[in-house]
């Protein structure tokens, strides 16, 4: 298994029978393999589709069903198509239950940047601003460093997606979950020490009595 | 409600116009008015759409073919020459997070000044706008935006112009015909009154001006 499938993983055991989740394009994408058929959990599109079962290929797409990285996709029965503005009520009203989206840093306070870099990469935010804004609980899954540099950093120098602090943050070596009171190690990977860890996390961990070993 | 051929329809656009247009990534996107603006190459044109699809897809050839002045958009990561247009200032990019860029557009359809969304409050979309607090909670003040053309695509029109659309091709097509003084819709086929059933009629007739009879998605 792989980083980014281990992250995916360990995402997917957050989920309750029933839930509305929203996953991002990317890694999160990926979150959905790993999650039980019978948890009849319903994903959301922001493009405007609950219930979407998992991506297609090309020869059996419906070219007027697609999620919101523009994959082809088919749907469970019950789902439902509706307009951008319902899709957003959804998301801002505090109906979907998680949104999981990838990130570019995360902080000590757990804020989260994801959606450009000054004068390198502008691709808008689309949706991220309104699912980290709105959701329920917003999981980071991403990988612990990019390049070697650390992404969980002391303070995002690059525009946040939102200032609402995030509720987990998930990588290849460690959950942690941002509180008030600094970034919480909830759990770590089995292949990696507390120092090993702290080396490639700028940001401050608290280390707790009862810190558990991540599954993976 | 007039069916006309897309020569016609697209005629009423003037160079410098501001124009809606539905889609998501190309879905939902009327591609044969976009062809037709392309042919008869309006210039100088402001676009109001989610974002601005691929180079060779949808609302990415009027960007190609640099008929646009201004897009206001909340994402333009799938054209590079989106980008490229931006960063050498070829092309002003309004970026709007995509939940704020609807109700701005349904505020300007249903007679409303503007919204008022936590979605953005404390980066940088703050900049320049109201901060309004209501029971303690901070909301920025985002104004209402209406253009002078909507073009939509929908799956079928009847003969009185009432739509209905495929799947998750709806997205921004129904707010935007709200929003704008000339509605043209694009779509697949057109069947006689009756056939959409009065409760699955998605838009009505009665505020669409003219009907195009474009090709199929693919």
């Amino acid at each position: 298994m792989n980083s980014k499938e281990r992250i995916a993983k360990r995402v997917a055991k957050e989920f309750k029978p029933g839930n509305i989740v929203n996953l991002g394009i990317g890694l999160p994408t990926l979150v959905a393999n790993y999650v039980p058929k019978d948890m009849n959990i319903f994903f959301h599109g922001e493009n405007g589709v609950l219930g979407i079962a998992s991506e297609v290929s090309e020869e059996k797409a419906n070219p007027d069903l697609i999620n919101a990285g523009g994959k082809f996709i088919d749907i469970i029965p019950g789902a439902m198509f509706f307009d951008t503005s319902f899709s957003f009520g959804l998301i801002r009203g505090g109906h979907l239950d998680y949104t999981v989206l990838g990130a570019l840093q995360v902080d000590e306070e757990g804020h989260l940047a994801n959606w450009m870099i000054p004068g390198k990469l502008i691709p808008g935010m689309g949706g991220a601003m309104d699912l980290v804004t709105g959701a329920k609980k917003v999981i980071v899954a991403m990988t612990h460093t990019t390049k070697g540099k650390p992404k969980i950093v002391k303070k995002c120098n690059l525009p946040l997606t939102s200032t609402r602090r995030v509720d987990l943050i998930v990588t290849e070596y460690a959950v942690i979950e941002p509180t008030d009171k600094g970034l919480i190690l909830k759990e770590i990977a089995p292949d990696i020490t507390v120092e090993e860890l702290k080396k490639i996390t700028d940001a401050k961990l608290i280390i707790p009595d009862d810190l558990k070993i991540m599954e993976v | 409600m007039k069916i006309v051929k897309a020569e016609e329809a697209i005629s009423f656009v003037n160079d410098g116009d501001s124009l809606m247009i539905g889609g998501f990534l190309g879905v939902g996107t009327p591609e044969t008015l976009i062809d037709e603006l392309i042919k008869q190459n309006k210039k100088n044109l402001t676009i109001i759409c989610n974002d601005t699809s691929f180079e060779n897809k949808g609302i990415g050839k009027l960007i190609y073919n640099k008929l646009a002045r201004k897009v206001i958009t909340s994402h333009i990561g799938t054209n590079k020459e989106t980008q490229r247009q931006y960063i050498e200032k070829e092309l002003e990019v309004e970026l709007v997070p995509q939940g704020t860029l609807i109700e701005r557009i349904r505020a300007g359809g249903v007679g409303l000044g503007g919204v008022l969304t936590p979605t953005g409050v404390g980066t940088i979309v703050e900049k320049g706008k109201q901060v309004i607090e209501i029971d303690g909670k901070k909301y920025l003040l985002e104004k209402a935006i209406r253009a002078k053309v909507a073009l939509i695509k929908a799956k079928r029109a009847d003969h009185v112009g009432n739509l209905q659309f495929a799947l998750t091709a709806i997205n921004f097509n129904p707010m935007m015909g709200l929003a704008a003084d000339l509605v043209i819709a694009e779509v697949e086929e057109l069947v006689p009154t009756g056939v959409i059933s009065p409760e699955h009629v998605q838009f009505p007739g009665a505020l669409v001006d003219y009907v195009v009879i474009g090709g199929r998605s693919k």
